[in-house]
């Protein structure tokens, strides 16, 4: 039976859910963070962007496994 | 060291875009368009067919790919040739210098001296050329008829190995062979942890280069895929309507891929910054 394709869709819905959750959270605690001391804005940009780039990084390897799933 | 999992991954992607061609549906032209081909294809006009060499035994053809790495290559040393003869007149930049020294100024300030510390500027030329070249292989993936180089895996785990060397060389050269090796366990271990711990720290020293090199690749596959499906779209569903609603989100995510590219570009140098530092300066 050909399941590749549903595997592959839920892996990419359950991998965008992880990934948003956790950007979401970092994204939530940096405008807090920049809220409390808006003079530290411009750090607090560029370590937000570096996690965030971390953490796509994760997303964007099961994706590659979703779509050697999905490609066969 | 990882030639076997990266042969066996492109292996299979382009076996299954062959497959997935000879298929149709919607997605085969989708993998023809990502995948690296033998021939330059300006679609209406006309076909340039690259030439195919072998080498030992090696298929070492000039494919679309390495046509777009020699133009990134050849665009970096008009450039800064460029800007290195303007600064031999004078050492207030203006103009093309001017817009490159931002980026120069930018990676040295930002991205070498907070991390390294300390002998930042053996490794400078190294993070500029990689910062650059990343950067100018994705731009130029995004001009009508581009390829994107990163788009290969091959292409970003040689940059990826290439990392590999420099941050073990560096570390070696400054700690010595057995003193950097040393330097990997944290201090104060209780005697049985001290082989497990240190397999863990050898397998942590290949598994970093490998998620540089997956991040690159996946990033930049990730966003011309779905910009692809996107416009893909219009032939699905065989109608004109759907098409502008269908290029006006293809606009979006292409301005997207515009900042992943730079963003992408910034973490491959500042990570490999990151742990050229934390293999030189091993007691922080």
């Amino acid at each position: 039976m050909d399941f590749a394709f549903l595997a592959a869709g839920i892996g990419a819905g359950i991998t965008v859910f992880g990934a948003g959750l956790g950007i979401g959270k970092l994204a939530a605690s940096a405008m807090d963070a920049s809220g409390r001391q808006p003079e530290a804005s411009g750090d607090i940009r560029t370590s937000m962007i570096i996690a965030a780039a971390l953490i796509e990084g994760i997303a964007l390897f099961s994706l590659v496994i979703c779509i050697l799933l999905a490609l066969k | 060291m990882y030639t076997e999992e990266i042969k066996a991954v492109s292996d299979s992607l382009s076996h299954v875009a062959a497959a997935a061609e000879h298929q149709g549906g919607g997605a085969g032209w989708i993998m023809h368009h990502i995948l690296d081909s033998r021939e330059l294809n300006f679609e209406p006009f006309f076909t340039i067919h690259l030439p195919e060499l072998h080498l030992f035994g090696m298929d070492i053809s000039i494919t679309k790919n390495v046509v777009f790495m020699w133009i990134a290559f050849a665009l970096l040393v008009v450039i800064f040739n460029i800007v290195a003869k303007s600064y031999k007149k004078s050492f207030l930049p203006k103009g093309l210098a001017n817009a490159v020294e931002v980026f120069v100024v930018f990676v040295k300030d930002e991205i070498a001296k907070p991390t390294i510390g300390k002998g930042y500027e053996k490794f400078l030329p190294f993070l500029l050329t990689i910062f650059f070249f990343i950067l100018f292989c994705n731009f130029l993936g995004l001009v009508p008829y581009g390829a994107t180089a990163t788009n290969n895996i091959a292409v970003t785990a040689t940059l990826a190995v290439i990392s590999f060397f420099v941050i073990q060389l560096g570390g070696i050269k400054k700690n010595g062979l057995f003193g950097y090796f040393k330097g990997l366990m944290p201090g104060g271990l209780p005697i049985a942890l001290v082989p497990v711990i240190f397999l863990i720290e050898i397998l942590g020293l290949f598994t970093k280069p490998f998620a540089l090199a997956v991040r690159l690749f996946a990033n930049m596959t990730a966003g011309h895929i779905v910009i692809m499906a996107l416009i893909g779209l219009i032939f699905i569903l065989h109608t004109y309507f759907v098409a502008p609603v269908s290029v006006a989100f293809a606009l979006f995510i292409f301005l997207l891929e515009i900042l992943v590219a730079l963003i992408q570009a910034y973490i491959f140098t500042m990570l490999s910054s990151l742990f050229i530092g934390m293999a030189v300066h091993q007691d922080h």
